[in-house]
């Protein structure tokens, strides 16, 4: 068989992703960011979404998000993505507005806003990017930080006593009547992503359904701030971060609805 | 009515879409009104309240992305912790609304009248090479003017647009017209409008609009810095706004705004009792500041007295504006602070000691 006779489009098993443009990605290699631009743009996509939607791109390394997904963005300021998907989903009840937020950004400097939105119940995605330190800045400490993780702000490792407790955030928003779907995820394998995938359609479902808020936590990688190849970044993820950040659905209910689990 | 009623009732008549804020004296009677009407009923307009005013002010960038009329009002305290999303949304180029009913500061200092957030509304007030488009009104008719005009202003220059009064208007009770019922946009206004820029969602005839402030490239944001300046020349060209008192014979001039403004125009007559020829120039615009029209005075006048409630803020424009007309006219500064509203016997008294004793 001529190579000419398979390259035929009943052939194609697949396809770069229609909604990620062509620009060049500035994440660093080995990223989960660039894992969960990916599914964002399929599920977009699939569902049929692009012209509702409006993205809210963070402070932090996912600032350029917008450069990425070929849809209408918005660039927050550092930790008001929620406030602003405020704005513009109540202006515009019937578009889909999520937020892309980093662990800075929605932990430390946005801990009231993100609060107050899921409180409200604000029918929003929120896609919250947790791999325990400030990425942009060059690797300081995030309120995510683990205990003894070196940073350069914690450079002989995070002291409790000095820097408080690494912040379990998702879990407080779990807890919030506003919120309809909490969970939390991983994208460092492809039985991960495809899991990730699947929470975060769920995630958008509910949203456009108007049952609240949605919040999709994505515990990451960030090699360059852990200092690790991002194979090694993969197993200390496993080994350190999952233990204390613990994988799964937190919450899975209609908004105003009280969570047992 | 109450001026801070009539802000809520203009703004639900002249179509606004969304109001964000946060309470706080002398002005909560905005976001009261405004809930007590329920205009969500009668016009679609959205109102909520904010966990903060950094929040409201963010709700707000984030709602005027859509090309629809959007507004919050706040006093001082609550404007400075708005500064930061204002220089957002003015390096964004987004139309908006911010109305400061001012109070006496610094800090949390006091919630009488005060006119000392001058600076901070009319030089910029957050980081970075910014204007707004500040106007002054005087009176509650003005504050239910103001709240259209704004708006058109803020959609012609793709730019914020305040409101700066204070406590005394905000509290006080006048007669006054409202304005007529204008609807809302609808959705193929607001596309014919702002289609090119509104985040309402990408449909695959065009390009992505994306709303922000960051542009890393050096040479790319200087040449960004350089349209808003143009655009502020613009402004500066063509929206001066102001009311002159008595001024053809005057031999000296007060230049007050808002308050200060009503103030002098009994000053103006207890001063011409006693024979004196005085005049009142008010600043509508405050940026874009009537320096022309002091330019244009400066020959003709002996003295400007520049009245305000603040330590000396205004009076720095008015000098400037002396000093660009090439003339030595003399100019003085007349305020109170802290929330205390002059006389207007106090003013005349000022002006006999600064120009005539």
């Amino acid at each position: 068989m001529e190579l000419q006779e398979i390259i035929k489009p009943e052939n194609l098993v697949y396809d770069k992703t229609r909604l990620l443009t062509d620009k060049l990605m500035h994440y660093c290699p080995g990223c989960s960011h660039g894992v969960v631009h990916k599914i964002l743009a399929e599920l977009i996509d699939e569902m049929g979404l692009q012209d509702k939607t409006i993205g809210v791109s963070p402070v932090g390394c996912a600032v350029f998000a917008y450069n990425y997904i070929d849809i209408d963005w918005q660039e927050a300021a550092h930790g008001r993505a929620p406030a602003v998907a405020t704005g513009i989903s109540r202006i515009n009840p019937e578009k889909f507005v999520f937020t892309y937020q980093g662990d800075g950004d929605l932990a430390s400097i946005g801990a009231a806003e993100i609060m107050h939105a899921c409180n409200r119940g604000e029918n929003i995605l929120v896609v919250f990017i947790n791999n325990g330190i400030y990425g942009m800045t060059g690797g300081q400490m995030a309120p995510t930080t683990l205990e003894g993780m070196v940073t350069a702000t914690t450079p002989y490792g995070r002291n409790v006593e000095r820097n408080g407790y690494p912040m379990r955030i998702t879990e407080l928003i779990a807890q919030l009547p506003g919120t309809s779907y909490v969970t939390r995820q991983t994208v460092h394998t492809a039985p991960a992503a495809r899991k990730c995938k699947r929470a975060l359609k769920k995630a958008i479902k509910n949203v456009l359904e108007k049952k609240g808020t949605s919040f999709v936590e994505v515990v990451s990688t960030c090699n360059s701030g852990w200092k690790l190849s991002p194979v090694k970044s993969n197993k200390w993820m496993e080994e350190n971060m999952i233990p204390y950040y613990p994988l799964g659905d937190m919450k899975d209910s209609v908004k105003g609805e009280h969570s047992d689990n | 009515m109450k001026g801070n009623e009539v802000l809520a009732e203009a703004a639900i008549r002249c179509g606004c879409d969304g109001y964000f804020g946060y309470p706080i004296t002398p002005q909560s009677e905005v976001m009261e009104t405004l809930m007590i009407r329920e205009p969500w009923n009668e016009t679609g307009m959205v109102v909520l309240q904010a966990e903060s005013e950094v929040a409201s002010i963010n709700m707000v960038y984030g709602a005027a992305g859509t090309g629809k009329k959007i507004m919050t009002s706040s006093s001082s305290p609550g404007i400075s912790l708005m500064a930061e999303g204002i220089s957002y949304i003015a390096g964004a180029e987004l139309p908006c609304l911010i109305i400061n009913v001012q109070r006496g500061g610094p800090g949390l200092g006091t919630i009488q009248p005060s006119q000392a957030d001058y600076f901070q509304s009319v030089k910029g007030g957050g980081h970075g090479d910014y204007k707004l488009i500040v106007l002054a009104p005087a009176s509650v008719q003005e504050m239910n003017d103001f709240v259209d005009l704004a708006f058109e202003l803020a959609f012609k220059y793709r730019n914020p647009a305040m409101i700066l009064t204070d406590g005394a208007i905000g509290q006080m009770m006048e007669k006054v017209e409202l304005s007529d019922y204008k609807p809302r946009w609808t959705q193929e206004e607001i596309l014919e409008k702002s289609g090119n820029w509104a985040t309402i969602g990408k449909p695959d005839t065009r390009e992505q609009n994306v709303i922000t402030s960051l542009e890393l490239q050096s040479d790319k944001m200087e040449e960004n810095n350089r349209r808003f300046q143009e655009k502020y020349r613009r402004m500066e060209a063509d929206e001066v706004r102001y009311e002159t008192v008595l001024c053809d014979d005057a031999d000296y001039v007060f230049v007050a705004f808002g308050s200060s403004a009503r103030v002098c125009m009994k000053a103006v007559e207890i001063a011409r009792e006693k024979g004196l020829k005085v005049g009142l120039l008010r600043p509508i615009t405050l940026y874009p500041f009537p320096q022309k029209v002091i330019m244009e005075m400066t020959p003709n006048v002996k003295g400007f007295l520049s009245v305000e409630m603040t330590a000396g803020q205004m009076v720095e424009d008015v000098k400037l504006s002396v000093y660009e007309s090439g003339h030595h006219t003399h100019v003085e500064y007349f305020g109170r602070m802290g929330g205390i509203v002059p006389t207007p016997d106090e003013v005349v008294e000022a002006l006999e000691e600064k120009f005539i004793r």
